[in-house]
């Protein structure tokens, strides 16, 4: 495997009771990138970073490599290398945040300064209270802590913004970009568009155990016959004829061509559906020119995560 | 590290006040009250000529080992599993073996204290021990390395709540009728005879026949509660869901 690589799995398979939950995943985390899972509830976010956490008994079939390392059979070797964040507390109900602290850094060899770290993630002033009292920020600021103290190379973070109100996700997105900055690899889960596209280098979406696609944040939102142009005229154009006004465009590449569809969506307000070209742009304005119609808030849109992620998973809500 | 960890387990141990009630507070009054009371026909025990101190604080050493090794042990460990504290341990340096070995010595300690704080009070209450100290304290170890293998057992395999319903149940069933305080001479003979092959009363027992009567090492009791040990220790490893 590439040393530049933190995490790789191929093929990756595991069943519960016969049911596949993850069904032939493949993913890769380049090291030193943030790297996001995301998918909807039960795709097989969590089963997949805690089989690489060296959890839930290891794959069934496929290949599962972490630094290098199977994490089945090299956990002791792997285990001071990495932090993990699970989606349970995995804290003392009655520990207060700097002794959970100073606890898990007795377990590492060269852990960082608890008091520091304890300051950076606003948790000192709330030195006096047991973890169960903590508001929900402060137990996951406490949570990130804990994976962290230990200087990791790598860390799996398991939805890291559960739950959290505006104010904390924007703290713990700033931690977790302030890891990248010192080098640190990240490979977390996400169920929230907007997590990923503002964190990630490379999101990978998964769906029923296996990645549907993968690749940066604009690769994934790239234009490629999906975008769409919209303006308001006079109601009642021809939109056939619009439409064949476009198409004849002879700069337009032959696929735009094809997919070219006007529509009237409501009285006065139109929309072109289909790869969006300057020379589409261009053979639109040309058209209503010679209709003497005059085009308000004409729009290009870029398709954003959410469209890709839904148009993958599909809109029907799942438990 | 594992002493990293024991200290953690330690600290949390000594600030759960039900734990310290558990462990210290009602030992010292079940001591006080059985030496200083008649009302149990406990200790009628007068006529082999020993004062009723040094039948009771033998078996209250008995109970103190099963309230921290036992009770107290598998409460804890059972809400450690629930709240995944021991998940994810799993994902830290220390290696399963030094969590257990830092349990191990947590409740060492906490007993050690125990035992200090309970001689104590039954030396002010005019107890006089006889027999050898050494044999008490292999006794003492046998009966710790017993009860933590069947609290690391339950807590192990059941959830939290039946864990803490189990723990303190048993508790009190063992406490009442498997000779711990109670001599086994004062139990119903069918009693007796279950209560004599159970960790409670051949520690309880053991204890007494070492330290109130002055005998030599109970081999018989020492088997028990190895055998007890030895079962329910490899169960538990068989057994014990980490995740």
């Amino acid at each position: 495997m590439s040393p530049t690589l933190a995490v790789s799995i191929e093929g990756l398979v595991k069943r519960y009771r016969g049911r596949p939950v993850v069904d032939g995943l493949n993913l890769t985390a380049v090291r030193g990138q943030i790297t996001a899972v995301l998918g909807p509830n039960g795709a097989g976010k969590t089963t997949s970073i805690e089989i690489c956490e060296g959890y839930r008994g290891g794959p069934d079939s496929g290949i599962v490599r972490v630094l290098g390392l199977d994490p089945l059979v090299a956990g002791g070797r792997l285990r001071p290398r990495v932090g993990v964040m699970l989606q349970v507390d995995g804290v003392y109900s009655t520990a207060r945040p700097l002794e959970a602290l100073a606890h898990r850094a007795r377990l590492h060899a060269n852990p960082l300064p608890v008091e520091d770290l304890a300051d950076r993630l606003g948790l000192t002033s709330r030195q006096a209270t047991p973890y169960r009292r903590l508001s929900g920020g402060e137990q996951q600021r406490l949570k990130l802590a804990l994976a962290l103290v230990g200087r990791p190379e790598l860390v799996f973070l398991d939805e890291p913004t559960a739950g959290l109100d505006p104010q904390s996700r924007l703290a713990v997105w700033d931690l977790i970009r302030e890891l990248k900055t010192d080098g640190v690899s990240v490979l977390l889960t996400t169920h929230l568009m907007d997590e990923a596209e503002a964190l990630a280098d490379h999101i990978t979406i998964i769906d029923h155990g296996r990645a549907v696609l993968s690749g940066t944040l604009d690769e994934l939102t790239a234009t490629d016959g999906h975008s769409s142009l919209t303006f308001q005229a006079s109601p009642g154009l021809d939109v056939g004829a619009l439409a064949r006004a476009i198409a004849s465009q002879s700069s337009l590449t032959q696929l735009t061509r094809e997919e070219v569809l006007v529509t009237e969506d409501a009285p006065g307000r139109y929309r072109v559906a289909g790869a969006i070209e300057p020379a589409t742009l261009s053979a639109i304005t040309i058209w209503t020119a010679e209709q003497g119609e005059m085009l308000s808030n004409l729009a290009t849109s870029r398709r954003s995560l959410e469209d890709v992620f839904l148009e993958l998973t599909g809109r029907e809500l799942r438990s | 590290m594992v002493w990293g960890q024991a200290l953690m387990e330690l600290r949390l141990n000594v600030r759960n006040g039900e734990q310290l009630l558990l462990t210290a507070i009602f030992p010292v009054i079940l001591l006080i009250g059985l030496t200083k009371s008649s009302v149990v026909a406990i200790t009628d025990v007068v006529d082999i000529g020993r004062a009723r101190i040094d039948v009771v604080t033998p078996g209250v050493l008995a109970l103190a080992v099963m309230s921290t090794a036992f009770t107290g042990q598998a409460i804890a460990t059972g809400f450690e599993r629930r709240y995944g504290v021991i998940k994810l341990l799993g994902s830290t340096p220390l290696p399963r073996w030094g969590l257990v070995a830092a349990k191990t010595l947590a409740v060492s300690v906490v007993e050690c204290g125990q035992i200090v704080v309970l001689s104590a009070v039954a030396f002010g209450l005019g107890w006089s021990p006889s027999g050898s100290l050494v044999n008490a304290a292999v006794l003492l170890i046998a009966g710790t390395a017993a009860f933590s293998a069947l609290a690391l057992l339950i807590a192990g395999v059941f959830r939290a709540e039946a864990t803490l319903a189990l723990a303190n149940g048993i508790y009190l069933v063992l406490l009442l009728a498997g000779g711990v305080v109670v001599p086994l001479e004062k139990l119903p003979s069918g009693m007796a005879s279950i209560a004599r092959v159970l960790p409670s009363g051949a520690l309880g027992q053991g204890l007494r026949d070492v330290l109130t009567h002055g005998q030599p090492m109970p081999w018989g009791a020492l088997a028990v509660l190895v055998t007890w040990a030895a079962g329910a220790g490899f169960l538990a490893h068989r057994t014990f869901r980490w995740e």
